[in-house]
């Protein structure tokens, strides 16, 4: 429209305020966890109905609910809880949604959180009686840099001859599972121990900040999220990124090279994953068992999607799925429910997300900005050149 | 004024006070329009002015939030572009939307089938009826050609024959003649006329003045949203309806004033490159374009032009030939390399390759300088030097914006197209290169756009031009070059280039024809 008679929506977007730019960035997340725990209610009364021998109780969706909320934060320890088990879906989150901003899926988040893992285990054992700065910084290194390579691969193959990554990654997935039962029951077993696991990691271990279980991870993770923010929005090569998932075709225009660029950014969405599994091993596990590996990567998508790809985002969608599982022990304690209750949450939350355009027409949201955004830049947090 | 006009019928089609808001904006306010039977109504108006969602409105895409359309005299709901159909109402989009693997009459009759029995469908007669209402409106056409084998003047006819098959009596057409050329042009009118004469209405879309003035009965003007004005062809002219359309007087014709071309700055030699799925497009062209001239490509779109301005600029790779730049040779130079050459380059699509259309205008202002100073130090960005600049450059060409934070796809097009010309204009160039710079785009922006470059050129720019607008490279050009079927089949001097001859070089490639009389190397 060549200056139309009335504001259009183009001033009407730059004069909105602050909160309505909240809302409109907020409004479907928020909607969108509130719609999941709503339908996790109807599956608990549901699952009443059809489980027999217990008295119906139609509040036990509540007593649930709230057995979470106190199990993630009923006390400092269980904060600290809630706080370890968030650590690797902020790295994880971080990976997918950079990922998403340069055009990429990368579902290979699992496979890259596993190979950094093995990685960190492989260095962590090694050095397991050096000095604990070089012990850990080693390790942790071990760990960013195998999962990279696992990233490497694919963004190579994309490049190289178009093999699109949302193939290669699941294929590398598997490749990743097998590896590691591979090496942890074959060299990296302690000998003659009845059940395939590696050693300790000894003094690469994560040292304690934060109360009992408190890990250095926590921190890293804060200042992963800065730095990607940071490298997305306020460098050249984010700059790159961006265009090149927004516009290929004008990314070229402009100079920019975008096979050089899916190549470095599935490299690094891989390192971050990879950082992922190495805050597990390091911070919290200290050893590899053939079982290590839980939904962490697959979780990340989710994190990245709620967070609709930003990277300051990832942070409070990283806690809430993190709350969830550290509360879901108390729950199925107080309420009976199963921890499994928090697998259902987490895949409505997907749904619910991916239907978003439809939620959005259905409640009469217009100035709301989409549930999932993959490669588009997300206003508010990181508009590029806002002042 | 227009009660004495045309023959006293009640209206075909009437539309009363059609208004329908979207949010932020009206983009039909209050608008009237009264359409006799056998008349070529006009409607004229910028983009963005409210055509198409009138049309859409007619069309039953969209419902008016007040207003009513009348069909003979009575009032009608239109529900959807079949209930549309059904009433006679057909429209000929700007892009066509027929089927080219299928042929003439499968398209025809593609939605409408004429069916033998319950199964075949009556081939035959559908034949007998396809050629006969060819003949009937001045054409011969051949029901089993493959629509992708067609021109797109007949590919356009084709889109005729399908309304008229469905016993069209209003027919819509949405710039029938963008992608024509000049005699294509003249023989579409000649169907338009024939239709008329039958009793047909058209509604005739267009924001060309001369083409509204030669083929219309009555013109209707539209602007933000609003009827300004309706005019019949004898009682105006291209300056009145300028100013109409756009509200302020035009400068129409661009004064290019004299050109001062010094040495050479562009050598293309026997360049060929491949298309997209690797057919030859261009064939061995060459050509020199020197500082402070415009050398304009004129050819029909298809034929070439965009594989060689792509190849020059760095984006595609040239099978063979050379281009050198002030005498480097700079073949398969990437686009940075090129950029930083000094060469500028306004890509045809604006969309696809000018803009990054989900980012911030202030980003979309440096998307080809992002990574030097002052706008980066290193790695880091500087906003607030992005910012700055982009505040001066939307001061300086005139790009109506409420902010540079806004995302450039809120922007319209003519401003989109400003900023593209802002940021590859905004320095000292050797070389130029537009391709179809003013696709698109309305009155006003054109002539800004024009005055941008021969300013360029002004200062010794090296400007190559190719618009598949043959009145744009004959008004721009100091030299024309006609490219048909990847050669440049015949070099003319742009001045004194005839319209008509250059047109048909562009059509046929001057090989059954004798050379355009101004023929100069």
């Amino acid at each position: 429209m060549s200056a139309p008679p009335s504001p259009a929506p183009a001033q009407a977007r730059s004069r909105r305020s602050l909160g309505a730019r909240a809302w409109a960035v907020l409004a479907v997340p928020a909607l969108v966890v509130i719609l999941s725990l709503l339908l996790g209610a109807v599956v608990i009364l549901g699952s009443e109905l059809i489980v027999t021998g217990r008295k119906f109780d139609p509040w036990l969706w509540f007593t649930a609910y709230a057995a979470l909320v106190q199990g993630a934060y009923g006390s400092t320890d269980a904060v600290i809880q809630t706080l370890v088990y968030s650590t690797p879906l902020v790295f994880g989150g971080l990976a997918v949604a950079f990922g998403f901003k340069a055009g990429l899926f990368n579902i290979g988040a699992q496979g890259q959180f596993l190979v950094g893992a093995l990685g960190a285990v492989i260095v962590g054992v090694a050095l397991a009686d050096a000095p604990a700065p070089i012990a850990i910084v080693a390790a942790t290194i071990a760990g960013i840099v195998a999962g990279g390579i696992w990233g490497f691969v694919p963004g190579f193959l994309k490049a190289v001859s178009g093999a699109h990554e949302v193939v290669s990654t699941i294929m590398l997935n598997y490749v990743a599972v097998q590896l590691l039962a591979a090496l942890v029951s074959g060299p990296l077993k302690v000998p003659k121990s009845p059940s395939p696991v590696t050693y300790d990691v000894g003094n690469a271990a994560f040292p304690i900040v934060i109360g009992a279980t408190g890990h250095i991870g926590i921190i890293l993770a804060i200042v992963a999220a800065g730095f990607v923010w940071w490298l997305l929005f306020r460098t050249t090569w984010g700059f790159e990124i961006r265009s090149v998932g927004a516009n290929p075709d004008a990314a070229r225009y402009a100079g920019m090279r975008p096979k050089l660029l899916i190549v470095a950014t599935m490299t690094f969405s891989g390192a971050l994953a990879g950082l992922a599994g190495t805050s597990v091993l390091l911070g919290v596990s200290h050893s590899m068992t053939s079982s290590f590996g839980t939904t962490v990567g697959f979780d990340s998508i989710a994190v990245a999607l709620l967070a609709r790809s930003n990277p300051l985002g990832v942070l409070p969608a990283a806690v809430l799925f993190g709350s969830m599982r550290a509360g879901a022990g108390l729950m199925q304690i107080n309420a009976g429910i199963p921890v499994e209750l928090v697998d259902v949450l987490q895949a409505t939350i997907l749904l619910f997300l991916v239907a978003s355009p439809v939620l959005r027409r259905l409640l009469r949201l217009r100035n709301v900005e989409a549930g999932i955004t993959t490669a588009a830049p997300s206003p508010g947090l990181g508009a590029g050149t806002a002042p | 004024m227009t009660d004495e006009t045309g023959p006293s019928l009640a209206p075909a089609l009437e539309m009363r006070g059609i208004t329908k808001r979207y949010p932020g904006v009206v983009a039909n306010d209050g608008i009237n329009l009264q359409v006799r039977p056998g008349e070529i109504h006009a409607l004229l108006g910028e983009n963005g002015a409210g055509k198409t969602t009138l049309m859409n409105v007619l069309y039953g895409l969209a419902t008016p939030d007040e207003g009513e359309i009348l069909l003979d005299g009575k009032v009608v709901t239109i529900s959807g572009p079949s209930d549309a159909i059904a009433r006679g109402i057909n429209m000929v989009h700007q892009h066509f939307m027929l089927v080219p693997v299928l042929t003439v009459a499968e398209n025809i009759l593609l939605g409408d089938e004429t069916m033998a029995n319950r199964i075949f469908l009556d081939r035959r007669e559908a034949h007998r009826r396809i050629i006969e209402l060819g003949r009937r409106f001045g054409f011969e056409i051949d029901p089993e050609a493959k629509v992708g084998s067609l021109s797109v003047g007949w590919q356009q006819r084709v889109e005729i024959l399908k309304a008229l098959y469905r016993n069209a009596r209003i027919l819509v057409l949405d710039e029938p003649t963008a992608v024509l050329t000049p005699q294509e042009t003249d023989e579409i009118f000649g169907v338009l006329r024939r239709l008329a004469a039958e009793g047909h209405s058209i509604v005739f879309i267009s924001h060309k003045l001369y083409e509204v003035l030669e083929i219309a009965d009555r013109i209707t003007v539209i602007r933000r949203g609003r009827v300004v004005g309706e005019r019949l062809p004898s009682a105006t002219d291209e300056d009145d309806l300028a100013a109409l359309m756009v509200g302020r007087e035009v400068q129409l014709t661009v004064d290019r004033g004299e050109s001062h071309p010094a040495g050479v700055v562009l050598e293309v030699a026997g360049l060929e490159v491949r298309d997209d799925r690797g057919q030859p497009a261009v064939r061995g062209v060459d050509l020199e374009v020197r500082a402070g001239e415009i050398f304009g490509i004129a050819g029909v779109a298809g034929n070439g032009q965009d594989e060689l301005v792509e190849a020059i600029v760095g984006l595609r790779k040239p099978a063979a030939g050379s281009v050198r730049l002030a005498g480097k040779d700079v073949t398969g130079h990437s686009p940075r390399m090129m950029n930083e050459d000094a060469v500028a380059y306004v890509p045809a699509d604006r969309h696809r390759f000018g803009l990054i259309l989900s980012f911030p205008l202030a980003d979309n202002l440096v998307l080809t300088s992002y990574y030097r100073s002052p706008y980066a130090r290193g790695i880091v960005r500087d906003p607030r030097a992005i910012q700055r600049d982009a505040v001066t450059s939307i001061e300086r060409y005139d790009i109506r914006t409420p902010s540079a934070t806004v995302r450039a796809s809120t922007l319209s097009g003519g401003n989109q197209q400003k900023a593209v010309v802002a940021r590859e204009f905004d320095r000292d160039l050797k070389l130029l290169v537009l391709d179809q710079p003013t696709r698109g785009l309305d009155v006003g922006s054109i002539e800004f756009i024009h005055h941008q470059v021969i300013a360029k050129r002004d200062a010794g720019t090296a400007v190559l031009l190719v618009s598949a607008e043959l009145d744009e490279v004959l008004e721009m050009s100091d030299r024309i070059g006609v490219m048909f079927e990847g050669r440049i089949v015949a070099v003319v001097d742009g001045r004194t280039a005839d319209k008509n001859a250059v047109g048909l070089l562009m059509a046929t490639g001057g090989e059954e024809r004798p050379p355009v009389p101004a023929a100069t190397a």
